[in-house]
């Protein structure tokens, strides 16, 4: 745990005053762990907002405005009325699986957060694989989709999750590959090394051209790994009803939510922090405030949310196989391209460094 | 603290495998082996063994399982059940897996283990200094032949999937 602001100190402090060592270190587990889940559930509330807003925004409309203040308090009131509702399921369906299907997904997600550094204090989980074991995690939680759609008895929920499966496999390279690229920059997978190299310049700036190129394999390859439109075959609702998750209803159709949400921000978050510096403040001008981190680190993500609700609401959707031919035979070739002209860039020392 | 985490995660494999063999529906059996191979990633980590739990959860998890899951999909119907085996053949496995376990359990039990006081992680950049140097303890010919064998799998897989080339003239010789 690598968790030393002031508050955290006291918090430290405090606890080991009033209990043995080991009863206060299994204390303090519980207590990242709730903020984790709190950081959770109210990010996945505000994403679910902000694409409400953007989405009207690109359609000439106003989006939710009743609720509270300009509409704030709109998906917390969705959350609650999804709570309340009652949680149905098909007769012959699996009901173990069924019912096991939305944890995969949202604990994969949630350990992928553990891992994000929101600054240089305010990170949970700083190992020595960092970007690998994202990837390593990242690859668990298709299979809560490929369950829930299967026990869930539908064929429209199993198509959904057999396309799912096939995206996922294929777009997983594509988003290894390109942080590969960057990794030959950096010489380290850990992800507070990686933010250290980047204090002279940005990976995207240090690497130029073959960075901006895999930062653009990157977006497009994350924004289909976590489903989202224009890659929402899983989901296409012209076609499958509503996918892989048609027969679920109230708080379980809640978890896949929010977990589609929480991985459009854990691929922003990754971006971020391997092609424009995370926490890191542009030319250091707020180098003595350390805690401003966490905002220079979220504005960053929030802009590459923002793009990829963009990529939402612009691109329409593609077909099975013109996804499988833009994975194989696009982005494939030119990424195996791109990290032998990144190993020469290193190699010859031509990185541009501030 | 550790031992009570270790006594956990090998509590959940005995009971996820036991449950993997004695499903009767196959993708519960897959489902309770993925439990299994996901404690053994959290071993890993408890050993300080990141990568190797990485690789773990990457390739088992996020590899086999899938495929397996993906070949479920395809060939079970819901309401299927597996078979059950012939008394005498449940007999031979049974004796089959008494005889490995006593196998394992004298070996492991007769081997003096030396206690390593302090754990020390190895990192990536050990791994692949280790993979390509061609000194002492170098495996650079292990490597190159395992990446010869899984390009010839490769091309193998293309061969295969591509299947007979269709003669557009076929018809007519029949």
């Amino acid at each position: 745990m690598n968790i030393s602001l002031s508050i955290t100190k006291n918090i430290h402090d405090w606890l080991l005053s009033i209990m043995p060592e080991s009863a206060a270190n299994i204390v303090e587990m519980v207590l990242i762990g709730l903020l984790y889940l709190a950081i959770f559930a109210i990010l996945g509330l505000f994403l679910v907002l902000l694409e409400r807003r953007i989405a009207a925004w690109f359609q000439l409309r106003i989006g939710p405005n009743r609720v509270g203040f300009h509409g704030l308090l709109q998906t917390m009131a969705d959350a609650l009325k999804l709570l309340s509702k009652e949680l149905t399921g098909t007769t012959k369906a699996d009901k173990f699986l069924y019912n096991l299907a939305p944890y995969f997904v949202i604990v994969s997600s949630l350990m992928a957060l553990a891992v994000i550094p929101f600054t240089k204090e305010f990170h949970a989980f700083d190992i020595n694989i960092g970007i690998f074991f994202l990837i390593a995690i990242s690859s668990v939680g298709v299979i809560g989709i490929l369950l829930g759609g299967w026990a869930s008895n539908n064929k429209f929920a199993l198509i959904g999750a057999m396309r799912s499966g096939v995206q996922t496999i294929s777009y997983e390279l594509s988003v290894a590959l390109s942080l590969l690229t960057m990794i030959i920059i950096t010489g380290s997978l850990q992800l507070s090394e990686i933010i250290e190299v980047q204090k002279s310049g940005w990976l995207i700036v240090q690497g130029h051209i073959p960075a901006i190129i895999a930062f653009m394999v990157f977006m497009i390859s994350g924004t289909a790994e976590s489903n989202r439109a224009p890659f929402d075959m899983v989901e296409a609702e012209s076609e499958l009803g509503a996918g892989f998750h048609t027969e679920y209803s109230g708080m379980k159709f809640a978890y896949f939510f929010l977990a589609e949400f929480i991985n459009m921000f854990i691929i922003a978050a990754i971006a971020a922090t391997v092609f424009f510096g995370g926490w890191l403040s542009p030319f250091g001008i707020t180098e003595s405030i350390p805690w401003l981190g966490v905002f220079w680190f979220l504005g960053k993500t929030f802009i590459l949310v923002f793009l990829m609700m963009w990529f939402r609401w612009t691109f329409p959707r593609l077909r099975v196989d013109q996804l499988l031919t833009l994975e194989w035979k696009y982005l494939l070739p030119i990424n195996l391209v791109n990290i032998i002209i990144m190993a020469l860039i290193v190699w010859l020392n031509l990185t541009i460094q501030f | 603290m550790e031992r009570y985490i270790f006594y956990m995660v090998a509590l959940i494999m005995i009971v996820s495998a036991i449950a993997s063999v004695s499903s009767r529906k196959m993708l519960r059996s897959v489902i309770y082996l993925l439990f299994v191979l996901v404690s053994i990633a959290g071993i890993f980590f408890l050993i300080d063994y990141n990568f190797l739990a990485a690789v773990q959860l990457t390739v088992y998890a996020g590899g086999i399982i899938v495929l397996m899951i993906f070949s479920v999909l395809l060939v079970h119907h819901i309401e299927m059940r597996l078979e059950v085996a012939k008394v005498s053949k449940r007999i031979l496995t049974a004796i089959a897996c008494i005889i490995g376990i006593g196998v394992f359990v004298t070996t492991i039990y007769s081997y003096d283990f030396k206690v390593e006081g302090i754990a020390t992680t190895t990192t990536t950049e050990d791994i692949g200094i280790g993979l390509l140097s061609f000194g002492e303890g170098g495996f650079i010919l292990p490597f190159e032949v395992i990446s010869v064998i899984l390009l010839a799998a490769m091309i193998g897989a293309i061969v295969i999937a591509k299947g007979k080339r269709l003669e557009p003239n076929n018809d007519e010789t029949l």
